[in-house]
């Protein structure tokens, strides 16, 4: 039997020929990630346990990306812990204040991953990566210490739903519409320990910030990782990073194609066409209903940013709407573009400008506000226009705080009007 | 494993971490400070009221959201003895598991199993005993392979172990 775009990968690390789904397996990582809030967990177990080495320096990153510029006492003790850790064992990708960005917006843009790829990181959304068609998933700070110890990891080979992409998305509409959309229709666990793997015609007309965007969110599915196939847009994007980045890794980047008879539990067919601006409403992200069914939802805070949507397209779907426009009175917009690099292009281009003259505030990058840590947190009552990804009760600040997901086209155009407005 | 027995905390489906452990506490790694606040936006009164040995029983998707250890970490950390739900979020399935904090997979237990009912739980054997109303549950055992890292007291203790 064949198997699945996401069981080769795994296949291929484990040095088997062939696996199946259900299968316990032990696999070779190509990257171990960890942020501030869960590397010091992590460092915690690594010590205890007795190791004192890294299985390899250059397979380990650490981004400070959660709590950073320091919010508080404690969070400066949590990134020093990680700062030191670093620097004790020669850590290749420690990214700190100046240098950092939101881990799974950084990652990529700095090339530290690539296609083909086994990646495990102390992070939920650490399933982006699977948009350049490599195998990450998230995991706890104990999975970081053991994969930052021994190189590997335990997995149980997950099956898979197959999304048949076909068609173009209409004007307005963008990847996280996509994935909001299909997270309606199967539910927060409609993809449970499965992989969710996107095929199909219409995959060529979704940009690279659209995939990322899609796979982001593919754990609000429940799904282990979500991936996309390496076509010309992925390879195209690949060899842009490497060759801004000489001697980088991703030189050596791996194809990996689902065999023709991969079995897959179940195969649901998307038409782009049809996908409608769209908004996860409280408490839920599969809570969703189309934009326009909401514009009587005032609102008092709008946010663009996350590793959802901190990306200089989503930064250009912001821009393009509040270009010239003002922010509506009572709503505070806060724009936190996810790395350096895409803040240096915000203020090169102009945008930054354009966004303050709009009425937002810029922030450096960070997390912040999206789970509730610092920098635009909700009083009871209050709501929130998010590119975040999650809106769970109590996400973004009072447990009587409401959070809406939705893409920035959709938030940009709500700040303007003060009420949910789609694009 | 030593069997346990407790009283019964009941929640919905998708309890997810932001309300096991709300992010705004995550500025500290410490179980014991991070375990004051544990179901804080779902239960205000869990910390008051939970005792060692007790047992949350809840629907499908427990544990869903954000991949932080600190939410198994302080449902152990308050005494919980062990969590069963009609199914677990994957990284928190892997996370309880790696930090050696029990949990059982069974629907039927979950359904009808009621707040407040002093449950019994075997490990060895997956039978939940409902002790309120006598009624007893199998729920699935564990694959051999993750016995065998709960056996060593956790992942890292069971690595530490190999590599000897």
């Amino acid at each position: 039997m064949g198997m699945t775009m996401t069981q080769k990968i795994l296949a291929a690390h484990a040095g088997l020929e062939n696996v199946t789904a259900g299968q316990l397996i032990k696999a070779r990582l190509d990257m171990v990630l960890g942020n501030d809030i869960t590397t010091p967990v992590a460092v915690n177990e690594f010590k205890k346990a007795g190791f004192t080495e890294v299985f390899d320096k250059d397979k380990v990153a650490i981004v400070l990306d959660h709590f950073v510029p320091n919010k508080d006492i404690k969070a400066a003790e949590q990134s020093k812990t990680c700062r030191e850790f670093a620097c004790a064992h020669c850590i290749s990708h420690f990214y700190d204040v100046g240098k950092m960005g939101i881990e799974h917006a950084l990652l990529p843009e700095q090339g530290i991953v690539t296609a083909g790829d086994c990646v495990i990181g102390a992070d939920s959304h650490t399933c982006t990566y699977g948009a350049l068609g490599a195998f990450s998933t998230g995991v706890g700070s104990t999975d970081m210490a053991a994969g930052m110890a021994t190189g590997e990891c335990w997995f149980k080979v997950p099956s898979a739903i197959r999304f048949e992409l076909k068609g173009k998305l209409p004007g307005g509409c963008s990847g996280k519409d996509v994935i909001l959309t299909i997270i309606g229709m199967i539910g927060v666990d409609g993809a449970l320990y499965k992989s969710m793997e996107f095929t199909g015609d219409g995959v060529a007309s979704l940009s690279m910030d659209d995939r990322f965007t899609i796979c982001n969110m593919a754990i609000e599915a429940g799904a282990k990782n979500g991936i996309f196939p390496v076509d010309d847009t992925a390879v195209d994007y690949i060899a842009s990073v490497n060759s801004r980045l000489s001697g980088n890794k991703t030189g050596d980047y791996a194809v990996y194609e689902a065999d023709t008879d991969a079995e897959y539990e179940k195969t649901i067919d998307i038409d782009l066409s049809a996908i409608v601006p769209t908004v996860a409403c409280p408490h839920l992200p599969s809570n969703t209903r189309p934009a326009s069914e909401l514009k009587d939802i005032r609102i008092d805070q709008v946010v663009i940013g996350s590793c959802t949507n901190g990306r200089i397209s989503d930064m250009k779907a912001a821009y393009d709407i509040l270009n010239g426009k003002q922010v509506a009175d009572g709503v505070r917009c806060i724009i936190i573009p996810a790395t350096m690099k895409v803040l240096r292009e915000c203020v090169e281009r102009g945008w930054y400008t354009a966004f303050i003259d709009a009425g937002a505030v810029v922030s450096t990058p960070t997390c912040g506000p999206c789970l509730g840590g610092y920098l635009g947190i909700l009083a009871a009552g209050e709501r929130c226009v998010a590119t975040t990804n999650r809106n769970f009760v109590g996400r973004m600040g009072h447990v009587d705080s409401e959070v809406y997901l939705a893409s920035p086209a959709i938030a940009a155009a709500s700040a303007i009007t003060g009420y949910i407005t789609a694009p | 494993m030593q069997n346990i027995q407790g009283k019964v905390f009941k929640y919905p489906d998708n309890v997810d971490t932001d309300v096991i452990i709300p992010a705004r506490y995550l500025n500290t790694p410490d179980a014991n400070e991070l375990a004051l606040h544990c179901m804080e936006d779902i239960d205000r009164d869990f910390v008051k009221n939970v005792q060692k040995g007790d047992v949350i029983v809840a629907g499908w998707n427990f544990g869903c959201g954000s991949s932080r250890e600190h939410a198994p970490l302080v449902i152990k950390t308050c005494g919980t003895g062990c969590v069963i739900a009609k199914s677990f979020a994957r990284i928190f399935y892997r996370n309880a598991i790696n930090i050696g904090l029990p949990i059982l997979e069974c629907e039927q237990a979950a359904d009808e199993i009621s707040a407040s009912d002093t449950v019994e739980v075997n490990f060895d054997t997956g039978v939940i005993t409902d002790v309120t109303t006598g009624k007893t549950y199998q729920a699935q055992p564990f694959p051999e392979f993750i016995q065998d890292i709960i056996t060593s007291g956790g992942l890292m203790a069971s690595l530490w172990k190999q590599k000897k």
